[in-house]
């Protein structure tokens, strides 16, 4: 798909790449605005915006406010399918969708397919929606050429990697730890072993998220992943700093 | 149940890849539990020597007079131990829990009898025990707070979202991502992802035949319609599954009517017209929503009714017309329950005042020669706060105000 090969195309310049979040409508689309203006000046290579859900249930306590606030200033699916789309004629990088399933099912299933499409977005992100639940999403998907994104954690047997390498497209989300999003995690052995077994298992693209928020972590995983995913970290800077402490951040990274 | 976990379209596990294989492990738990019928042996001998089972069904001689229709029996599973329905869910996966060989549970409570139960069972089995409570709820339900605490469950009140039910899911959910390996997540009701629905059902299936046995040995004949109320629904399914294909019986689920239906306040999904399809918490139902698919507010003067989602199962059988839905407001519920107490001297929770508020509607219409059973899931004197608060009890204020002094 789409989304692979524009990954491939930037890992022939860099050993790892980077992909950064932010929870869409928080704390403003006019923030959002200025955030991936500076992710991208700062060198990201990839994407995700977060359509923010009532009910969040696999992001931790960062992530989670972030919804909660964005919606509470009324931030609508609409608003946010528009958003990327101006995001995706702005900036010539890939753009993502995550979200959780309720969002997609409520919009209806090709409709929301179809408007990724024109708004141009290559991939998307459900974490509470497993290949076995969602027959019609991963048909949608190749039909639409949206990459459905799947995710391998540390508690997925090999047999279980080869299931979902079936469907997935695009990269897969490695997992670095158990536990919800935005905590730290340790790079060691075992995380190493981890890894080896989710190269086994694809030949997808690696990502690696879950509690990166330094060069030292970049650097941990380089070599080993292909892709580095900062999620919460870039949400407590711009809480903390403003949007413009964003573009030395994501620079230093690598 | 079909396939995936799914009852007619309902149900399924929508769950994040990190649980896939513990879900996967604890429906092999749930298999080798049904097919072993020891293990059935082992939960009824723990319920009858642990909790007071079976529990009695009450014959409810003067509501049955002063309605002056069917004959009113009340299924009294207030009576089991700590006082309501969920001890029995709770006990059966304590013992699935201990054929797993975790060591550390994990439950939501809303009206917090589950947590009562759980903390319960955690003490008996010797497990580590945290509870996930919405702040508001921890506020309505100090009690059963304060007795959790006392038996070794560490109470951890929610404060995000609405801070009720659906919140303390969230995060119970939360945790069990991160403890995944040595913890296992004491769901409370018959919703969630697959096998909890069909797991706590299972487990609630001996309020139904033990109804059954004691209706048909009282009454001589089925009864004519059987009333519970219903939250997640557990006590509902429970008491259901002893009628289920006896179609003379009419099923009769009761829901949170709030301040009323056309009100905005209120937590009916399956009657009234603000609930759709939805996937959440790990499975799909009705769910109060808006049409971007975000969960509203809800409201109930019961704590443990004040969810936005329902049993998957109870949705299905909703679909198929085997279980007619109503709802109940709040304030019928007070004059409903002023009227059980004074008139038979029982103090239903008012998540179960529900059931009888139904019930009373119809009895008249009803012959004598005619049996309708309530389930009376809980006990109410967990409520005491709340429902001497609607009373605007003065000598129950006059009270607190004296503690409230002697404290400060």
């Amino acid at each position: 798909m789409l989304l692979e090969k524009k990954l491939r195309a930037r890992l022939e310049k860099n050993k790892i790449l980077l992909m950064t979040h932010i929870v869409l409508g928080y704390p403003s689309m006019a923030a959002n605005r200025q955030v991936i203006a500076q992710m991208v000046a700062g060198g990201v290579d990839c994407i995700e915006m977060q359509i923010p859900f009532s009910e969040p249930m696999a992001d931790g306590p960062v992530i989670l406010k972030a919804n909660q606030d964005s919606l509470a200033a009324g931030t609508k699916v609409a608003d946010c399918l528009a958003f990327g789309a101006e995001m995706t004629a702005r900036h010539d990088i890939p753009f993502l969708f995550m979200t959780y399933y309720n969002i997609i099912f409520k919009y209806g299933e090709e409709k929301f397919f179809k408007d990724c499409r024109d708004a141009g977005i290559v991939g998307l992100i459900v974490p509470d929606l497993p290949p076995e639940m969602g027959e019609n999403f991963f048909k949608l998907a190749t039909e639409y050429q949206i990459a459905p994104v799947l995710i391998f954690t540390p508690t997925s047997t090999d047999a279980r990697m080869a299931e979902l390498d079936k469907v997935a497209a695009g990269f897969i989300y490695c997992v670095a730890r158990r536990g919800v999003t935005g905590k730290q995690s340790e790079f060691g052995k075992d995380f190493n072993t981890y890894l080896a077994r989710c190269r086994a298992a694809t030949t997808l693209p690696l990502a690696v998220g879950f509690g990166i928020c330094n060069r030292d972590d970049v650097t941990a995983i380089t070599g080993l992943a292909d892709m580095a995913v900062i999620g919460s970290e870039t949400i407590r800077l711009v809480d903390a700093h403003g949007p413009e402490a964003v573009e030395p951040f994501i620079a230093g990274l690598r | 149940m079909k396939q995936n976990g799914f009852f007619g379209q309902w149900g399924g596990a929508y769950i994040p890849e990190i649980l896939h294989q513990t879900f996967a492990e604890l429906t092999i738990a749930l298999r080798q539990a049904q097919n072993d019928p020891n293990f059935w042996q082992e939960y009824l001998e723990l319920m009858s020597t642990y909790s007071c089972r079976p529990t009695p069904l009450t014959f409810a001689e003067n509501l049955t007079k002063h309605f002056g229709g069917a004959k009113i029996y009340i299924k009294r599973e207030d009576l089991n131990h700590t006082g309501a329905h969920k001890a029995n869910n709770v006990m059966g996966q304590g013992l699935l829990v201990k054929r797993m060989g975790k060591k550390r549970v994990i439950a939501e409570t809303g009206a917090g009898q589950h947590g009562m139960a759980t903390a319960t069972m955690a003490a008996k089995f010797g497990l580590e025990c945290t509870i996930y409570m919405g702040e508001v709820d921890v506020l309505r339900q100090r009690p059963n707070v304060f007795w959790m605490e006392k038996m070794g469950a560490t109470v951890i009140p929610v404060q995000d979202g609405s801070k009720t039910l659906k919140d303390a899911i969230n995060e119970a959910f939360r945790d069990w991502v991160t403890n995944v390996d040595s913890t296992h997540y004491v769901l409370g009701t018959a919703c969630g992802p697959a096998p909890f629905p069909e797991m706590v059902s299972w487990f609630q299936s001996i309020i139904g035949t033990e109804a059954r046995k004691q209706i048909l040995a009282r009454h001589g004949k089925l009864p004519a319609r059987v009333y519970a109320c219903v939250g997640g629904g557990s006590n509902a399914m429970g008491i259901f599954q002893g009628f289920l294909y006896s179609d003379e019986v009419q099923l009769v689920g009761v829901e949170a009517g709030g301040k009323g239906l056309g009100s905005g306040m209120h937590a009916s999904r399956l009657c009234g017209h603000d609930a759709s399809p939805g996937v959440a918490q790990g499975y799909k139902t009705m769910f109060l929503q808006n049409s971007d698919g975000q969960m509203r507010e809800t409201h109930s003067v019961a704590a443990g009714l004040d969810y936005v989602g329902v049993s998957p199962i109870l949705s299905d059988l909703a679909e198929k017309g085997r279980v007619r839905f109503e709802s109940a407001t709040d304030d019928e519920v007070m004059t409903a329950l002023d009227l059980t107490m004074r008139m038979e001297g029982i103090i239903p929770a008012l998540e179960s005042t529900h059931g009888f508020v139904q019930a009373f509607k119809e009895a008249p219409e009803l012959s004598p020669d005619d049996a309708i059973i309530i389930n009376q899931s809980g006990r109410g004197d967990k409520d005491i706060f709340t429902i001497a608060h609607a009373f605007n009890d003065p000598s129950w204020k006059e009270f607190i105000i004296a503690r409230a002094k002697e404290y400060s």
